[in-house]
């Protein structure tokens, strides 16, 4: 320490450049993370708010499209219920569309469609719950942006009307897109195309996207025997994620900026404790002659590189909060989760410490012999 | 611990007998030192003297602990250099030997008083003496707060000896001190260097080229390619 905070003030302006260049790259992982959980809540808030364990999709769809592909038989809910550890199963719709609302509001949804006396039906926030055909809950968001109850909402195309009878709290998206409960019979309309007075035929009341899945406490059900006896193929919630539009690359491309991140990091500072190092070989030199040990030089070294992470990444953090509180506050998908954040840093500031490493442990290489004779 | 081991300690600075130190140059092998013995009573200070190459700094480094020899024996207060290991060498490096060096080679970050303290704070130190008290004595009491690029080079001088005295070796071992100096500055390191030595009893080794300030010195030897021999005349 001795030596660490005095040779911190002596060179500064030195240690002050390179601590920039961390707080920039901390200023950016906030950035990423908030961006990240961000589009994570933008492409399946509404799939994560759904009491559900599991899906059972049409068997052997394709995963990464399981919600716009996949088709279920209706009564293959009532054989996942018998299936032991399941508590209950019910038939889940999803389609997006394209609607306007009465008043000329455009908005594009993702109509969910359940029973109405299913245990996936969400109670209303404001306004009152789902209760009959024709009627759509819509995401609390969606109040914000002109749309109001009592208000209807036309499927582009088929013309179909929907009453707008309540809002459920808060954030519900899939794919980018808001959410609207609808009754299933309903869904199943709109799914088949069907305009309004048109006869309905009998089949399009038989199917399904899939099976919602909801077990008992903590059990876990045998899945694929599930599976081979009902014919379907089962994601669990989080898998069923990755068939959400778009999330699986975006979800990789964030991860992959922040990977970069880390690793521009660790390098750069490998790189200015390198340089120190090499520059401070004399010095270690004459330390060692006096006798410092290898731990003593090492525990200075490294007590030097941990000060200049923490303190810089706690500055890009801070800068990172504030600007995040401002994006939060736009269109942006932002969101900032203390523990996401909380976990960028830390790793920050380890991975900063395996590059200073690199350069840190070369004081173990320096021959006290060196001090001996400027000549050499 | 022998009765007769407490006694040679309190006698003995450095006892160095048979010494030999090979350097691998290429294929041939260098003689650095070659079966070199020299015993420096504490409180006595030694100059060595010798052409460019003949072995002067191999010397220092030997009885310094900073290499081992090829053959002989090294001896510092009680500690046997060539049987220590490297961690008991750092450790009587610390704790018994000094070093002056050069060009002094203090660090750039800290002032001449944190010169002073760095030793103290390299591990447990039986008696250390008080860094201020230490810098009055080398005449630098009045520029404790200076770093070493605004200090002469005679004063950085001074405050190198000031370090290496600052946790009371019993050996300080000086390469070429008078190397950036005039001949003013000159007289008034080696003085010092001799006050030091007699005033603390320390050993001192000094190894320099300059012929002018041998006066200050109780015994002068002549290295001559890797073999040490008396001079008489100063
Ligand atoms: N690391 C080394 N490898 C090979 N040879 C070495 C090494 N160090 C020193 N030598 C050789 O050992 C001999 C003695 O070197 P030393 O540095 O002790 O001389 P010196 O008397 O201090 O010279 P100077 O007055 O120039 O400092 C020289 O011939 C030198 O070339
Ligand atoms: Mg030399």
């Amino acid at each position: 320490m001795f030596l660490a905070l005095r040779e911190l003030s002596f060179a500064r302006g030195r240690f002050a450049l390179m601590g920039s260049v961390v707080a920039l790259i901390a200023v950016l992982m906030v950035l990423l993370s908030g961006l990240s959980v961000g589009l994570v809540n933008d492409g399946v808030s509404g799939l994560k708010k759904l009491p559900v364990s599991s899906f059972a999709f049409e068997a052997g769809v394709d995963e990464s499209a399981a919600f716009t592909r996949s088709m279920v038989e209706i009564d293959k809910a009532e054989m996942w219920v018998d299936v032991p550890g399941v508590a209950d199963a019910a038939p889940f719709g999803l389609t997006l569309v394209n609607t306007r609302t009465d008043r000329g509001v455009d908005i594009d949804l993702a109509l969910f469609g359940v029973e109405l006396d299913s245990w996936l039906l969400p109670t209303a926030a404001t306004g009152s719950d789902l209760s009959g055909p024709g009627q759509i809950l819509l995401a609390g968001t969606l109040a914000d942006e002109g749309v109001a109850i009592g208000d209807v909402v036309v499927v582009d195309q088929i013309d179909k009307e929907l009453e707008v009878v309540g809002f459920v709290d808060g954030q519900h998206t899939f794919g980018h897109v808001d959410v609207g409960y609808v009754d299933l019979s309903t869904w199943q309309e709109i799914r088949a195309g069907a305009r309004p007075g048109d006869e309905v035929p009998n089949h399009v009341y038989r199917w399904v996207t899939a099976i919602a899945v909801l077990n008992e406490g903590d059990a876990e059900p045998d899945v694929a025997a599930a599976d081979e006896m009902a014919g379907t193929t089962t994601m669990t919630l989080e898998e069923s994620f990755g068939a959400s539009p778009g999330y699986t690359a975006e979800v990789m491309t964030v991860q992959m900026i922040q990977w970069f991140l880390y690793a521009i990091s660790a390098l750069v500072v490998g790189a200015f404790f390198t340089v120190v190092a090499i520059q401070r070989r004399q010095e270690i030199a004459v330390m060692r002659a006096m006798g410092a040990s290898t731990g003593y030089l090492l525990r200075d070294s490294i007590t030097q590189s941990v000060i200049l992470l923490v303190v810089a990444t706690a500055v890009g953090l801070g800068i990172g909060l504030a600007l995040g509180a401002g994006l939060s506050a736009t269109e942006m998908p932002f969101a900032l989760y203390p523990s996401a954040v909380a976990a960028a840093s830390a790793f920050l500031v380890l991975l900063g410490l395996v590059g200073a490493a690199f350069g840190v442990l070369r004081v173990t290489r320096v021959d006290p012999l060196t001090a001996l004779g400027a000549s050499r | 611990m022998t009765t007769t081991t407490t006694e040679t300690t309190e006698r003995v600075g450095l006892m160095m007998s048979g010494v030999t130190l090979l350097h691998a140059d290429g294929e041939n092998e260098v003689r650095a030192l070659d079966d070199v013995s020299l015993t420096v009573r504490p409180g006595e200070f030694v100059a060595v003297v010798g052409p460019s190459g003949s072995g002067k700094s191999s010397l220092l480094a030997v009885a310094g602990g900073l290499i081992k020899p090829d053959a002989g024996r090294v001896q510092v207060g009680d500690a046997d250099l060539v049987t220590a290991s490297k961690r008991d060498l750092a450790t009587i490096r610390r704790t018994q030997i000094g070093f002056v060096f050069q060009s002094a080679n203090l660090l750039p970050a800290l002032t001449a008083i944190d010169q002073l303290r760095l030793p103290l704070t390299l591990g447990r130190v039986a008696e250390p003496r008080d860094p201020m008290q230490m810098l009055e004595e080398v005449g630098m009491a009045d520029r404790a707060d200076r770093r070493p690029h605004q200090l002469s080079g005679g004063e950085r001088q001074r405050v190198g000896i000031a370090r290496a005295l600052m946790t009371r070796p019993r050996l300080l071992l000086v390469d070429e001190p008078t190397a950036a100096l005039d001949s003013k500055r000159s007289q008034e390191v080696v003085a010092l260097l001799a006050r030091e030595a007699h005033k603390h009893g320390v050993a001192t080794v000094m190894v320099t080229h300059d012929r002018d300030v041998l006066h200050h010195c109780d015994r002068v030897l002549q290295m001559t390619d890797g073999k040490l021999a008396p001079v008489d005349e100063v």
